[in-house]
């Protein structure tokens, strides 16, 4: 498996007519952390929920060599990791045991294993000790790190996470970048915490407006202020 | 902002607590079906159904005061038999002065009967949810055999209570943050307020909408196909059972005892 992210000239309306994505196209290379970043509204979202194929737009989405569409769908899952904006939408379940747990045991594995990764997945985020608590009463630091732990249980080769750090005290933020500096996958993270892009991704896409409008080296991209007032970002 | 529902679960350290979920549950449930089926106007068996209760609650260290303290719950539902001795055909006992009313004893007995019985069965579900997690309680009834989908429709209501509370609590708090009002000005009428109060649960009623359809994508993102899964992460030792068989058939024969009397 090459675990590459490959969009070619991506478009996708939703059903009240809105476009969120007149062809996009982006390439990511196995291993690269890359940031995507925009204002709202600019199509953020719309294009990570097509890579695990739960929007399916016009144009080409291939993961890992494979495009995305109905027959491929539970191999995508498995090897993408998508961790949403709202921890209270990722962590349904009434404890964060059975939240983690949930993306293995629907890959079929055997008992034994599932506990082996919750075990594992909780350690990697440091909350090894919280798997009989009921996620209501986590904070949202910790919730954002269950949510992830419930990705990372699927052993993904690629995450992707929808503004991670969003509604984080500064505390719990620099936890979460420790935390995503240290895991090993490839990654792609949308965020308007552009602070955090400048010091984890080397490589910043500048989406607006449904369209990549900017795609390279982090410093270069952000060094440019008269871009980044135009597309509505401000320079850290 | 959070809403905080006192959790039912206590935690305390007793044998009760130790059980399987499943014969919990099932205690519970075979509990309520005996005071359903303990016959009108047996006194007795209803004497030994609370004693058999209260010695389950002090077997879990909860304080042997702790159920009849929270059945109060059950008590609006005493209403609906309120009209009992009214309305069953029996002897009159009294006369209700003014009204006219006559008050049969055969409907006195079933009035007694039904406030027995809902208040002990209120006190066998409120033993059973103090001893028990509430995931350990779905847990359980998936495991007897009750569908997934009704199962994970539980855990869902249960989870997302308190978001939604907290949702709801953000939008009142938005409210009265607005309701400022200058002196010498009316307060606003009823209908205004209840047209606000409408609008606020239409919006709140979007607003589950919309992260029901986000819930639904983050499931289907770690794989959910459909069918509901669920891991059997506890094993109740034999003695467990033999100890529910034993406690189903003293029930039983109770019931018998009383039916027979």
């Amino acid at each position: 498996m090459h675990h590459t992210i490959e969009v070619r000239n991506l478009h996708f309306s939703y059903s009240d007519g809105h476009v969120a994505l007149r062809g996009v196209s982006l390439h990511i290379a196995p291993g690269e952390k890359v940031a995507l970043v925009g204002p709202n509204g600019a199509g953020k979202s719309t294009l990570l929920l097509h890579l695990n194929g739960i929007l399916q737009g016009h144009g080409q989405v291939l993961v890992c060599g494979q495009p995305v569409e109905p027959s491929t769908l539970p191999r995508i899952r498995a090897s993408v990791g998508l961790v949403f904006q709202d921890p209270d939408d990722q962590l349904f379940s009434p404890t964060v045991f059975e939240d983690v747990s949930f993306g293995p045991l629907y890959m079929g594995l055997p008992k034994a294993e599932i506990e082996e990764r919750v075990r594992r997945a909780l350690r990697a985020v440091g909350m090894e000790d919280k798997a009989g608590r009921v996620s209501h009463h986590l904070s949202s630091g910790e919730k954002k790190r269950v949510a992830i732990a419930s990705v990372l249980a699927m052993d993904p080769e690629i995450l992707v996470l929808d503004e991670p750090t969003a509604g984080l005290d500064p505390r719990s933020r620099r936890a979460l970048i420790g935390l995503l500096r240290e895991l090993p996958q490839t990654m792609l993270v949308s965020t308007h915490d552009l602070r955090m892009v400048e010091e984890l991704f080397p490589r910043t896409v500048v989406i607006d407006e449904g369209l990549v409008v900017g795609d390279g080296p982090t410093r270069q991209l952000l060094s440019d202020h008269n871009f980044l007032e135009i597309h509505g970002l401000e320079a850290p | 902002m959070h809403l905080h529902f006192s959790d039912p679960y206590q935690e305390r350290e007793s044998p009760l607590h130790a059980l399987d979920p499943r014969v919990k549950v099932l205690g519970a449930l075979a509990y309520i079906a005996g005071c359903s089926l303990m016959p009108a106007g047996a006194w007795g068996g209803y004497l030994a159904l609370l004693i058999l209760l209260l010695s389950l609650v002090g077997a879990a260290r909860l304080g042997w005061a702790f159920t009849l303290k929270r059945s109060f719950v059950a008590l609006p539902f005493v209403l609906a038999a309120l009209a009992l001795p009214f309305t069953v055909a029996g002897e009159t006992v009294i006369q209700l002065p003014v009204l006219g009313w006559q008050v049969s004893d055969a409907g006195v007995l079933r009035l007694t009967t039904v406030v027995l019985r809902s208040w002990l069965a209120v006190q066998g579900a409120i033993l059973l949810t103090a001893i028990t997690r509430f995931h350990e309680i779905l847990w359980a009834l998936g495991a007897l055999g009750l569908p997934g989908t009704i199962v994970g429709t539980l855990g869902f209501m249960y989870r997302y209570l308190f978001v939604l509370g907290d949702e709801g609590l953000r939008l009142l708090r938005a409210r009265s943050a607005r309701s400022a009002r200058l002196a010498g000005t009316k307060p606003p009428g009823v209908v205004w307020q209840a047209q606000v109060a409408g609008g606020m649960v239409g919006s709140l009623f979007l607003r589950s909408l919309e992260r029901s359809e986000r819930i639904y994508q983050a499931m289907l993102a770690r794989g959910y196909d459909g069918t509901a899964r669920r891991m059997d992460t506890i094993k109740a030792g034999t003695w467990q059972w033999v100890l529910l068989a034993a406690y189903a058939a003293a029930l039983a024969a109770l019931l018998a005892l009383a039916h027979w009397v």
